[in-house]
């Protein structure tokens, strides 16, 4: 298994890299850690005429905790935002899903926006940038940057909103309002492997403790990451007392997963219901821990 | 139309060397063919076993998932470079031979960069991360045990030498 020929394309900066991609078109790609691109290239799955490897382009290998959020360049690798302790306090639930992207060597190289691009709906990342409700920065040579949100970037499996010609630059993980615990839960046939389903979850509760808001993101259930809000199964209750199980069954009633040879639809129903409710109610336990960390020494 | 070649430069086991090579050419297949060190080994190329592991710049990467275009200018430590002068074995080599964590030595090189990574940055690993640590590579006959075993032996092998 070899690579087709390809043009390799080496910039040192943005502005280069922006005029090689425009030249280039719709038979350019664009490689960062190349670990989801290169066997694809290797089993000559994709076969691009041009590629850009954008690894010299110091200035795409950024993290920022910024207001508001945590901004992650086209180059930082996933060990770099998994060991971030800053990003671990701005965003958790990067962190927890990162320790579930394949393994840590892959992690070594393998990068945030790249698996963004990469669009696959069994990854994690995609599922943590819908349920946050984050962006994804594009820049075109010649043109502003435009900032795509969650829900409009990811357009099927694989796909997403990046048009030929475009660099997505950094994504944007919005930081979590007060009273708000998250948590990623997700059953692989190995570590490591994609996920047979899984789910992002984000809880917040009231001040009165009762949850407010509930949204999950499920994995390998869809073309794209599935974000539901279940906010009105949850009743408004304390997570004590809501109907885990009436939330559970809101979760397969509003999913319509396909089977393959790694599980039946029915199986993958029934795991991300299970799924979605156990990152609910460790979402909403940690919102409620965050809650009793307001006033510390009291 | 013949296929553009590119000169690059590579740091492999502390030597300079240098490679005209394809921008499709594997890092892999580079250090095998055209740097004639064949002791890292090809798999399954699409960076599922985790035979071809080298050291980039000290941190554990598939060899067979970078271009070796894409690296020029860095440091490759591959299986041949962890061992001392005159090729005395390091810790974990040593330790991967006391505990019988190989038998027919394919996916060794893999091993063996992977777990020095690993126990560079985490001198003292307990079970659990002795097994996440080495999660992405495959053995096909040895089995784990032995593998686990020589990992934290290396372990104590290197807090004697410390």
């Amino acid at each position: 298994m070899k690579p087709s020929a390809f043009d390799y394309h080496a910039p040192r900066d943005l502005g280069e890299t922006l005029a090689v991609l425009a030249g280039a078109g719709a038979h350019g790609k664009v490689l960062a850690g190349g670990q989801s691109l290169i066997p694809l290239l290797n089993m000559r799955l994709a076969a691009p005429s041009h590629l850009i490897d954008i690894n010299r382009v110091a200035a795409l290998d950024t993290i920022a905790v910024e207001d508001g959020g945590v901004r992650v360049g086209a180059l930082a690798r996933h060990a770099a935002v998994e060991r971030s302790s800053l990003v671990a306090r701005a965003q958790p639930l990067l962190r927890d899903a990162l320790k579930l992207v394949a393994h840590p060597v892959i992690r070594n190289r393998g990068t945030v926006v790249g698996s963004l691009v990469h669009a696959d709906p069994s990854a994690e990342l995609p599922a943590v940038l819908t349920v946050l409700d984050g962006s994804v920065r594009l820049a075109r040579h010649g043109a502003p940057e435009r900032d795509v949100p969650a829900g409009e970037f990811f357009t099927g499996p694989m796909e997403s909103a990046l048009e030929p010609g475009e660099l997505a630059v950094s994504a944007f993980f919005p930081s979590l309002p007060a009273r708000t615990g998250t948590a990623f839960c997700e059953v692989a046939r190995r570590h490591g492997d994609y996920a047979m389903a899984g789910a992002a979850a984000v809880v917040t509760l009231d001040e009165d403790l009762r949850i407010a808001s509930a949204r999950v993101a499920c994995v390998s259930v869809g073309p794209v990451p599935v974000l539901l809000d279940v906010s009105e199964v949850c009743a408004h209750r304390p997570a004590a007392s809501v109907d885990w199980a009436a939330v559970a069954r809101a979760v397969r009633d509003l999913i319509d997963p396909d089977g393959d040879i790694h599980a039946t639809a029915g199986y993958r129903r029934h795991l991300t219901g299970v799924l979605a409710e156990r990152a609910l109610r460790i979402a909403a336990q940690e919102a409620a821990d965050e809650r009793a960390g307001e006033y510390p020494n009291e | 139309m013949s296929e553009a070649l590119h000169e690059i430069t590579l740091t492999v086991n502390g030597v300079v060397r240098e490679a005209t090579v394809p921008g499709r050419r594997l890092l892999s297949d580079c250090l095998r063919r055209e740097l004639g060190l064949t002791g890292t080994h090809v798999g399954c190329e699409h960076g599922v076993c985790g035979c071809c592991t080298v050291l980039l710049d000290g941190e554990p990467v598939r060899s067979c998932l970078t271009f070796a275009v894409s690296v020029d200018g860095h440091e490759i430590t591959t299986v041949e470079g962890l061992s001392g002068p005159g090729g005395t074995l390091s810790p974990v080599q040593r330790a991967f031979s006391e505990c019988h964590a190989l038998q027919c030595g394919f996916c060794t090189p893999g091993f063996l960069c992977t777990a020095t990574a690993l126990l560079r940055d985490n001198p003292s690993p307990t079970d659990d991360e002795v097994i996440e640590g080495i999660s992405g590579n495959l053995c096909r006959c040895t089995g784990y045990q032995n593998i686990v075993k020589a990992v934290h032996r290396a372990a104590e092998l290197m807090g004697d030498e410390a």
